[in-house]
C-alpha cells in the first residue's frame, strides 16, 4: 500500500534536522501512510523523543521539511499540530488528576452556556469518546486520581481520539500497562487503522511491534538508519540496526586497576515490582557501569541502595559494614557512601547558595569544631576544588546558579571528593555538560577510583560507558540482565540484554 | 566599600529606618529626643525576640502562626503562677519559657514527623495556646505588680530597659546561630532545597524541630518582657503578633520561601514597624489610619526588595 505513488502519505517527513549542542535529528526521512501503523525503534537518545515533539510542534526544527497530505505542514505550537489532526499521546501523561474523567477529556473546550459548564453535554460527549476505546464502564464523572496507569493512558488515548486526528503519535503506550490493557489499545489501534488513521508508535517492545505495526524506522544517532517491513526482520536484525555495525570511537581504559576487597555487596535488592531481585558487587579502584533504556530501573536502584527510596526487601554492604537496608540517605553517607543525582538543580544543588555552602555541604564536620564553623577552612577547601576540578567560578562566594551546566555538576561531584567515600554513584554524571568539563569528569572519576573509592556509574551514552569502565551491568525491565566486560562487550550485546526483560513472558509476572 | 558590598542589604535597610526617623522628626517637633528612643526600646523588646525566632523559621521554609497566642499562653501561666500561687519569678519565669518551648516543639514534631504544612499545624496551635490562656486565667487580667517589673527597669547608667538588652542579645545569638555553626547552615541549606540536602546525606528532620523549638522558646522569652513593661498577664497579650512579626521579618529581607534571611535585618524590620507607629502616633494619625499606613509600607518594602533583587539578575 506504501509503494503505491498515487496515495498521498498522511503526514511526510523530508531531511528533518534539529541540532542542540550536537546533532540530535540528522536528514530524517519518514512516510505515514493512511491507515499505517509505523513503528520507531531506537536507544536511548538516539532522537526518537525529539522527531515526535516536533511533529506534534513542541520543538521546532532546523532544517527540513514536514507535508501533511501534501501540503507543507510548519506547526509551531501544540495548537498548530492539533489543528492538522497531528496529536501526541505523551509517555507522562498530562491528565489532571483532581478533574473528572470528562472534564479532563474535553478540558480546553468545555461545553458551555454563558459561562457554565453545561453537564448533560459534557457527561454525552465522554461517553462517545470513552466507548471509542473500550472503556464504556467507566463512568465520566469518576475522578482521574483515583484510576490506574492502565486507564489514564486509554484516557489519553480517548481525549486524542476526541479530536479530529489523523494522525496519532504514541510514545512508549504500554510501559505501565497490563497485558489485557495492551490487547485492549491494540483492538483499538487496529480500528483507528481501518477508519485510514496513521499511527505512529514508538516502542521498545520488539514484540509488540511486530504485532501491530507494519513497517518500522530505526533510528541509531539521531539518523534514520534503516526502514523495512516488519515481517521481513528478526529481532537480532533490529539490535544490529541499532547498534551499528561495529562499535566507533571506543576508547579503552588505559590502566587497569588492581582490585582490591569488595566495597559494595547489594544482594537480591527489590523495590515493589520495579526492581526485582537486583543483586552485584563493587570492589576497591573499581568503577563499574550500569546500562539500560530509560525507565529500566537504573536510578530506582541507585536511590534505592542509597536509601532515598525505600526497598521493598534484600541487603546492602558497604565495606566491612553490616548487611541491611538503608531507609536514610544520611544512614548511607555515615557508611561511606555518596551520590551524585541525575538532576543536578533539583537534587543536588542549593542554586541560590555559593559555591563554598554548596561544596562543603556533606563535608561540614570537618570544616568545624563542636559545632562551630571555620568559614576559612571552608574557603580553603573550596579553592582546593575549583583548582583540582578546573571548576571556573569568580570567587568561592559566587552562586552556583551563575555556572555553566558542567561547573555546576562538578561542584555537585566535588561535595564527595573530600570525604574519601568508599562507593560513589554517579547517575549520568555528564548529561547537559559540555565536551571540555566531560572530559574532566571523566578524568576525576578515574582518580577517584584510583584512589580506591568503587565508582557505579549509571549512563545512557554508552561510549561513555566503555571508555569510563572496567565493568557493565545491564537492567532491563527491573531485572539484572547482563554483566559484560571489555574482552565481551559490544553496543550490540549490551543494546541485546537492555531489551531482553521487555518480552511478553515478563509482563506476566508483573501483573 | 567592601562592607557596602558584604552587607549592601543592612546598610539599605538601615538607610530606610534612619530616613522614617529622620521623616518623622520633620514632622513632628518632639520626634527627635530621648524620650523617643527610651519610649520605643521599651516597647518593641517582646516584639524583636518573637520575630528573631521567626525568622528561622520562614528562614527553613516553614511559618509559625501561633507565636502570639503562645505568648499569650506563657503571660497567662506567668501570672497564673505569680499571682495565684504566689511562686517568685525566678522559678515562674523559667516555667512561662518551657511553655513556650513545649508549644514550639510540638508544632515541629507534627510538621515534620506527619508531613503536615506548618501553616496548618500552627493556625491549630494559635487557637489551642488562646483558649488555654482564658481557660488559665479564667478570662481574667492578673494584676502581678512590682514583683515582674525589673525586667522592664531601665539598666543602670543607661535609658534603655534590660529586656531590650536581653532582646537584642537574642538576636545577636540567633544571628550568630545562622551564620557560625553546622546548625545554621543546615538550616538555610534546608530552607534552599531541603530534597537536595537529604541527598547530601544529612537528615533534615531534627534542625526543622529544633526551629520550631527555639521559636516557641522566643513566644516564651518574650511574655516575660510582655507582662514587665505591663505589669499584669492578659491572656488576650500579643493577639496580632504573629503578623506584625512576621511584617518585620519580611521587611527585613527575608524571604517567605525560606533559605534567604538574616535576624540582624529582621530587628532593623521591627524598629521600622515601631517607628512608623511611634512616629504616626505623634503627628496624631488615628488608629485606623495607622494600620493602613504600616500595611501600606510592608507591600512597599517587599516590592523594593524584590525589584532590586530582580535587577541584580537573583531568582525571587
Amino acid at each position: 500500500m506504501q509503494d503505491d505513488p498515487r496515495i498521498e502519505p498522511l503526514l511526510r517527513v523530508e531531511n528533518l534536522s534539529k541540532r542542540y549542542a550536537s546533532p540530535v535529528l540528522r536528514e530524517i526521512n519518514l512516510e505515514i501512510m493512511p491507515g499505517e501503523v509505523h513503528a520507531l525503534m531506537g536507544a536511548n537518545g538516539a532522537g526518537k523523543s525529539t522527531l515526535a515533539r516536533i511533529l506534534c510542534g513542541l520543538t521546532i526544527p532546523d532544517g527540513g521539511r514536514l507535508f501533511r497530505s501534501g501540503k507543507s505542514f510548519a506547526p509551531q505550537n501544540k495548537r498548530d499540530a492539533q489543528t492538522a489532526g497531528v496529536i501526541m499521546v505523551m509517555q507522562e501523561l498530562n491528565l489532571l488528576s483532581t478533574l473528572s474523567v470528562a472534564e479532563n477529556i474535553f478540558l480546553d473546550r468545555l461545553p458551555q452556556r454563558a459561562g457554565f459548564i453545561c453537564q448533560q453535554q459534557l457527561t454525552r460527549m465522554a461517553v462517545e469518546a470513552l466507548q471509542r476505546v473500550g472503556l464504556s464502564d467507566l463512568l465520566p464523572s469518576t475522578i482521574v486520581g483515583t484510576l490506574g496507569m492502565g486507564v489514564r493512558q486509554l484516557l489519553e488515548i480517548a481525549a486524542a481520539l476526541a479530536r479530529r486526528c489523523q494522525v496519532l503519535i504514541l510514545d512508549e503506550p504500554t510501559a505501565a500497562l497490563t497485558q489485557r490493557e495492551v490487547d485492549l489499545l491494540f483492538s483499538n489501534i487496529r480500528r483507528l487503522q481501518a477508519d485510514g488513521v496513521g499511527i505512529l508508535y514508538i516502542s521498545h517492545r520488539m514484540d509488540e511491534i511486530r504485532s501491530i505495526a507494519s513497517r518500522v524506522s530505526v533510528l541509531r544517532d539521531g539518523a534514520c538508519v534503516a526502514q523495512y517491513p516488519t515481517g521481513d526482520v528478526n529481532p537480532n536484525q533490529f539490535i544490529r540496526d541499532m547498534s551499528g555495525g561495529e562499535s566507533t570511537f571506543v576508547l579503552p581504559r588505559v590502566k587497569k586497576n588492581k582490585f582490591r576487597s569488595t566495597v559494595l555487596t547489594v544482594e537480591k535488592l527489590c523495590v515493589g515490582v520495579r526492581i526485582r531481585e537486583v543483586s552485584f558487587s563493587l570492589r576497591s579502584g573499581e568503577i563499574l557501569g550500569l546500562a539500560g533504556l530509560v525507565g529500566s530501573g537504573r536510578t530506582l536502584t541507585l536511590r534505592a541502595l542509597f536509601g532515598a527510596v525505600r526497598a521493598t526487601s534484600g541487603s546492602v554492604t558497604v565495606g566491612e559494614g553490616a548487611s541491611g537496608l538503608f531507609t536514610h540517605p544520611s544512614q548511607a553517607v555515615a557508611a561511606g557512601m555518596g551520590m551524585v543525582p541525575e538532576d543536578r538543580r533539583h537534587d543536588a544543588l542549593l542554586l541560590s547558595q555559593s559555591v563554598r555552602v554548596n561544596a562543603t555541604l556533606s563535608t561540614l564536620p570537618i570544616h568545624s569544631k563542636r559545632g562551630w564553623l571555620n568559614v576559612h577552612s571552608e574557603r580553603h577547601s573550596t579553592n582546593r576544588l575549583c583548582d583540582r576540578l578546573k571548576i571556573a567560578c569568580k570567587t568561592p562566594e559566587q552562586t552556583v546558579d551563575e555556572l555553566s551546566g558542567g561547573n555546576q555538576q562538578k561542584v555537585s561531584l566535588g561535595r564527595w571528593l573530600e570525604r574519601s567515600c568508599e562507593v560513589l554513584l554517579c547517575d549520568e554524571p555528564t548529561r547537559g555538560v559540555d565536551a571540555a568539563s566531560k572530559a574532566s569528569i571523566h578524568n576525576l572519576l578515574r582518580n577517584v577510583a584510583a584512589e580506591g573509592t568503587g565508582v557505579l556509574v549509571v549512563s545512557s551514552e554508552l561510549s561513555e560507558l566503555f571508555s569510563l569502565c572496567d565493568r557493565i551491568l545491564v537492567m532491563s525491565n527491573g531485572r539484572m540482565t547482563g554483566e559484560f566486560t571489555a574482552d565481551n562487550w559490544s553496543e550490540e550485546v549490551i543494546h541485546a540484554a537492555a531489551f531482553k526483560g521487555l518480552s511478553t513472558a515478563h509482563r506476566e509476572s508483573v501483573t | 566599600m567592601k562592607i557596602l558590598k558584604d552587607h549592601g542589604d543592612t546598610v539599605g535597610i538601615l538607610a530606610v529606618w534612619i530616613l522614617l526617623v529622620l521623616l518623622f522628626g520633620v514632622l513632628s517637633d518632639h520626634f527627635l529626643s530621648a524620650n523617643t528612643l527610651t519610649t520605643l526600646a521599651g516597647r518593641i523588646p517582646a516584639l524583636t525576640v518573637i520575630a528573631a525566632g521567626m525568622t528561622l523559621v520562614l528562614i527553613v521554609g516553614g511559618i509559625d502562626l501561633s507565636v502570639g497566642s503562645v505568648l499569650g499562653l506563657s503571660s497567662a501561666v506567668l501570672g497564673l503562677l505569680m499571682v495565684d500561687w504566689k511562686v517568685p519569678l525566678v522559678i515562674s519565669a523559667p516555667i512561662a519559657i518551657v511553655v513556650g518551648m513545649l508549644a514550639g516543639t510540638v508544632n515541629g514534631l507534627f510538621t515534620v514527623g506527619l508531613r503536615i504544612p506548618s501553616f496548618l499545624v500552627t493556625l491549630g496551635m494559635l487557637e489551642i495556646c488562646r483558649g488555654a490562656a482564658y481557660l488559665v486565667t479564667r478570662s481574667q487580667t492578673k494584676y502581678i505588680g512590682a514583683s515582674v517589673e525589673p525586667l522592664a527597669s531601665m539598666l543602670p547608667g543607661t535609658t534603655f530597659p534590660i529586656s531590650f538588652f536581653l532582646s537584642v542579645g537574642v538576636v545577636v545569638g540567633l544571628q550568630v546561630l545562622l551564620e557560625k555553626t553546622i546548625l545554621g547552615r543546615h538550616i538555610v541549606a534546608i530552607g534552599t532545597n531541603e530534597h537536595a540536602v537529604r541527598l547530601a546525606g544529612i537528615d533534615p528532620r531534627p534542625a526543622k524541630i529544633l526551629v520550631f523549638l527555639v521559636c516557641g522558646t522566643c513566644a516564651g522569652v518574650g511574655s516575660l518582657f510582655h507582662c514587665a513593661r505591663l505589669g499584669s498577664a492578659d491572656p488576650n497579650a500579643g493577639s496580632g503578633m504573629e503578623l506584625a512579626a512576621i511584617a518585620a521579618v519580611v521587611i527585613g529581607g527575608t524571604s517567605l520561601l525560606g533559605g534567604r534571611g538574616s535576624v540582624i535585618k529582621t530587628f532593623i524590620g521591627v524598629l521600622i514597624v515601631a517607628t512608623l507607629e511611634a512616629g504616626l502616633a505623634q503627628i496624631g494619625a488615628s488608629e485606623p489610619l495607622k494600620r493602613v499606613v504600616t500595611g501600606a509600607v510592608i507591600i512597599a518594602a517587599v516590592s523594593v526588595d524584590v525589584f532590586r533583587r530582580r535587577c541584580i539578575g537573583e531568582n525571587v
